[in-house]
């Protein structure tokens, strides 16, 4: 016979009850056998319907096509995060070779600059303001006229000669010109403080119309620049370095 | 089946959905009652689930999103607008159960085909109802969001299928055993 707990059995066999119901349904149902064979029955129920309900099993070749739409979704996820990837690394590549151009841009502009600090050196009526073959004339010269000092090789026996020096600027910043002569040909060589954005060390090349050298060294930043060939622009920065380097 | 937002970046939609595709083929066969009409619906929903990925919600239920999702493109097609038929009384108080034949004796004789029978000819609404309690063994709060209907509709409308289904393969079984 049906009782009042008879229109509760499902939401009981569904665990839906609260935790109180269901104890008290429990206890019910081992008390009634009409609720007991009711509780039975539809559990069946419900069995029967969960074994008939999985009925259907989709195609190998349905699962196959949906996986693959799946999968497209994941490769295009995929390749979005790999063409972001590719993009982000040409930025990069075009940032650094920006930078590069701008940089090669630059070095060009302060070697044009130093042949043209040499080549009006030469042209001028006076090209120096120390006139003197004596590096220990011209190397005090400098005292108190730029913010650093420096040391002038020992042309005993060798075929170059000192002229003299004066101050010049490069960036606007101070440094020393010292002209040599070696045969016909004069040299300069120029002595700046050493900045991060002057161009780094270069071999022996031909800027411009002449050969030049740049290096640093003890914190100086050297220019040599001339017509002479090679070997003797190469010559004279040997001189420089091994002087420099025995302070 | 919850997605915390711990696990998001991880789960990707494959990882969430492919795992129901039985499941869903088997509802969806059910509801269209045709193999190539559940097809179409399965790939449909996976379409649109795919589409909507980026916009389902974190720490909700995926099984009853997808679910839902399906259940809607099934009911905008032109079997399941055909389907669909009102129900009444929806709302009302749950049936009462009264005098029945022990369901025991009745499943002794009843065979799986018949209680298929009588599964594919229930009303759509309570054939999915049923489905989605007894074959995907959702809680009512997930039937409720699966069908987005309050609670207490799930279990007026849960209770009327039962009954409906109870009585049709009362009604078959006698049937068969005239027969």
């Amino acid at each position: 016979m049906p009782d009042a707990w008879t229109q509760k059995l499902d939401t009981y066999l569904d665990g839906e009850l609260s935790a109180g119901e269901m104890s008290a349904l429990d206890g019910h149902v081992r008390a009634c056998s009409d609720c007991a064979a009711e509780v039975l029955g539809r559990l069946q129920l419900k069995r029967a319907v969960q074994t008939a309900g999985k009925r259907f099993a989709p195609s190998a070749d349905f699962r196959q096509r949906i996986q693959k739409m799946s999968a497209a979704k994941r490769q295009q996820r995929h390749w979005s995060w790999q063409m972001a990837a590719i993009a982000a690394v040409f930025l990069v590549v075009l940032g650094i070779s920006l930078v590069r151009v701008k940089q090669e841009n630059y070095t060009r502009q302060i070697y044009s600059e130093i042949a043209d600090l040499h080549v009006s050196t030469l042209a001028s009526a006076s090209p120096v303001d120390v006139i003197s073959t004596d590096r220990h004339t011209v190397k005090p010269w400098f005292e108190g006229k730029i913010p650093f000092s420096f040391n002038l090789p020992e042309l005993q026996n060798s075929e170059f000669s000192l002229i003299g020096g004066r101050v010049t600027y490069l960036e606007q910043t101070p440094g020393a010109q010292l002209i040599y002569h070696i045969r016909k040909h004069q040299i300069s060589v120029f002595i700046f403080p050493e900045a991060s954005a002057l161009p780094g060390d270069s071999g022996l090349g031909r800027h411009t119309t002449f050969e030049m050298q740049t290096w640093t060294q003890s914190n100086l930043r050297y220019f040599v620049i001339g017509d002479a060939p090679a070997e003797d622009i190469g010559k004279l920065v040997d001189m420089f370095k091994k002087a420099e380097a025995k302070q | 089946m919850e997605v915390s937002k711990d696990r998001l970046t991880a789960a990707t939609f494959e990882e969430l959905a492919m795992p129901l595709f039985d499941q869903l083929y088997n509802f969806a066969h059910w509801l269209t009652q045709d193999r190539s009409e559940a097809e179409d619906l399965v790939q449909e929903t996976y379409a649109k689930a795919l589409r909507g990925f980026s916009s389902f919600q974190l720490g909700t239920n995926f099984r009853a999103w997808i679910y839902r999702i399906l259940r809607n493109t099934f009911l905008t097609s032109r079997t399941g607008l055909k389907a669909n038929v009102p129900l009444e009384f929806d709302e009302g108080t749950e049936p009462s159960a009264g005098p029945e034949t022990p369901e025991t004796l009745l499943l002794e004789r009843a065979q799986q085909q018949v209680v298929q029978e009588v599964m594919a000819e229930l009303p759509v609404n309570y054939r999915e109802i049923l489905l989605l309690c007894e074959v995907e063994e959702m809680s009512y709060q997930e039937i409720a969001e699966t069908l987005s209907v309050p609670m207490g509709t799930v279990m007026s409308r849960l209770s009327r299928a039962r009954k409906t289904f109870r009585d049709r393969l009362r009604q078959k079984l006698s049937g068969v055993t005239h027969a």
